[in-house]
């Protein structure tokens, strides 16, 4: 590859780190809505007897996984939209101009988003750990490690595709809550759906269903999980993965600014 | 704001920077091309609109070309498919010799752009926004600083490269631009709109930029703006688009010139009556009637006016008043479109200021 194809990548993603950085905010928020979940719902829901949770799982333990899953997809989407910011505030017409490939362009993109996101996700991991949520063992962490990862590149694929589509971020409130929210509560992150027929069908046609589900059974345990195969769970998310990220970046590549 | 300084500060400056380019030049701009824009039957169709129809002509390597229309003319809609940014619908054109349709990358190697609206990253410093555009453009690590010094001098943003854009001022984040458009030594600069919204004193010193940047550092400049004055002092040749179509395209002494060496204003109290007699003379080589004046151009215009005067009193018409001056781009504007292009602003004013309520539907 070109030098100038991997410079751009780099500055796609130093610019992505450095604004990260930079938001103070952005960073409080986005670490602490997660803790608030954590901690509030985990404490509220752990004095009921919930069936499905499996034999001496207490509910914050479950509950971990279902909210680093949570920060990842929201941040990665984010990240992703953002591409928006940059076509209203003129700056993507200055990346667009430069002699280097769009692909490039993506990657940086992709790679800054998911970077941000998986510190975030790794900062509620590791609180969830601190906080008694037990580890299955070394290749429960990689798959965890790994399940991350393609959460994060996944959700940054999909707010590529939302930016595209996008005009303005009027309609973006309205995807969150009328998409993303219904989705997140079929996927078993908050609550089991095992021990219901009708959502645990539906949740089967849910692709965060695969990755909280997943993310879980690396974690606590394969008994934990609804698939018991964690070769399946890995097929399935890398899949809507990649077709996330080359839908993505087909889409964005045909934008004009 | 830093531009209290008289310019013969920036000039010095931009000396010192243009020495520095003479230099660097040759190793950057390729082969002589005398038509470093080429431009052919160029089209952009919006749906049922048609913005740009059958644009033609071109620009000449070196010289500072002013593209001019009101707004929503086809200016930016032109300049966006020469830089890349939107596919023609029709035609094509090259720069540098590059087609700018099959041979994307080698286009935008060979131009800068300075975009109508700010296109700056406002949450890095001006440092940052330089130094990422280098590296985008493939150059490597000495060249980046080097010529970073370089551009931060030329506009004078030394003492503000390490503050955040979004904390600069609308002319510092204006020269940030320029200086960024110039960074990777482009051999065609586009500038749509450079002084739009800037106050009178920050236009000068860009204007001064400019002209220096182009005469001594041999960079073709194509710019698109609607300030006639801005036109007037900065280029060479001028085109003239109005509702996607070219109506005029020559240098400016000679678009001057066709108006008539002099330009006579006048008001009477009976315009028709005195026009019909003026027809009749042909040291006039040009009427245009508007609301409450006359406009002839002439040659001599001030040994004229006594005989103008003494036509009027033989047919019983008062002159109100009556002026000569020499021609501006506003005279040949309003010869070519029919109406002068502060008519075209007060017009899109009276648009803009109706209620937002009344407006809607358009989307």
């Amino acid at each position: 590859m070109k030098t100038a194809e991997l410079q751009a990548i780099y500055v796609m993603w130093i610019r992505q780190m450095k604004k990260f950085v930079r938001s103070k905010s952005r960073i409080v928020v986005t670490i602490v809505q997660p803790l608030f979940f954590l901690f509030i719902l985990g404490a509220g829901f752990s004095s009921i007897s919930m069936p499905g949770l499996g034999e001496n799982v207490e509910f914050i333990h479950f509950f971990a996984p279902g909210i680093v899953a949570m920060s990842i997809l929201f941040s990665s989407m984010f990240a992703g939209i953002s591409v928006l910011w940059d076509k209203q505030f003129g700056f993507l017409q200055e990346v667009l101009v430069a002699p280097v490939s769009r692909i490039s362009i993506i990657i940086g993109r992709t790679l800054g988003g998911a970077t941000t996101a998986l510190i975030q996700g790794f900062i509620i991991l590791f609180i969830a750990i601190g906080i008694g949520t037990p580890i299955s063992g070394v290749t429960g962490f990689i798959l965890t490690i790994i399940f991350m990862i393609l959460i994060s590149f996944s959700a940054v694929g999909f707010g590529l595709i939302l930016a595209s589509k996008m005009q303005d971020f009027q309609s973006f409130p309205i995807i969150m809550n009328l998409i993303i929210m219904p989705l997140l509560f079929l996927s078993s992150a908050f609550f089991p759906v095992s021990e219901n027929e009708t959502l645990l069908t539906i949740a089967y046609f849910n692709p965060l269903f695969y990755m909280v589900d997943g993310l879980r059974g690396s974690m606590l345990g394969i008994d934990n999980s609804v698939i018991q195969n964690p070769l399946l769970s890995l097929g399935i998310v890398s899949t809507i993965c990649i077709v996330m990220l080359l839908i993505g970046s087909y889409l964005f590549s045909k934008s004009e600014a | 704001m830093k531009l209290k300084k008289p310019l013969l500060y920036y000039n010095k400056h931009i000396d010192r920077f243009i020495n520095k380019i003479r230099i660097t030049k040759n190793k950057y701009s390729g082969e002589k091309n005398l038509d470093i824009i080429k431009i052919t039957n160029l089209t952009k169709k919006f749906d049922k609109i048609t913005a740009v129809e059958k644009v033609s002509f071109v620009v000449k390597k070196g010289e500072v070309f002013g593209f001019l229309g009101p707004n929503g003319a086809g200016k930016t809609t032109t300049i966006k498919m020469l830089t890349t940014l939107l596919n023609p619908t029709e035609g094509t054109a090259t720069i540098a010799g590059y087609d700018i349709i099959k041979q994307r990358n080698q286009v935008r190697k060979n131009i800068g752009i300075v975009f109508q609206e700010p296109a700056i990253d406002t949450d890095l410093t001006g440092e940052e926004n330089l130094e990422y555009h280098a590296r985008m453009y493939g150059m490597n690590k000495d060249e980046r600083k080097k010529r970073i010094e370089e551009i931060l001098d030329l506009v004078d943003l030394q003492e503000k490269r390490k503050v955040l854009v979004k904390n600069y001022s609308g002319g510092m984040k204006r020269r940030l631009e320029i200086a960024r458009g110039l960074m990777h030594y482009p051999t065609v600069l586009f500038l749509d709109e450079p002084t739009l919204g800037l106050d009178a004193q920050t236009r000068r010193a860009i204007w001064e930029y400019i002209k220096k940047m182009n005469k001594e550092g041999q960079t073709t400049i194509f710019l698109t703006t609607h300030y006639m004055d801005e036109a007037d002092y900065l280029c060479d040749r001028v085109g003239i688009i109005d509702h996607g179509k070219i109506l005029i395209l020559d240098d400016i002494s000679n678009l001057k010139n066709s108006v008539g060496r002099d330009v006579i204003t006048l008001a009477c109290d009976d315009l028709n009556k005195l026009r019909n007699k003026l027809e009749e003379k042909n040291w006039i080589s040009k009427i245009k009637q508007h609301e409450t004046t006359l406009t002839l151009g002439v040659e001599k215009g001030d040994e004229k006016i006594p005989i103008i005067i003494e036509i009027a009193q033989k047919i019983n018409v008062k002159i109100k008043s009556i002026s000569v001056r020499k021609p501006t781009l506003d005279d040949v504007f309003l010869s070519y479109t029919g109406r002068t292009i502060r008519d075209d602003e007060q017009k899109n004013n009276l648009g803009n200021s109706m209620p937002p309520r009344s407006r809607g539907g358009h989307h």
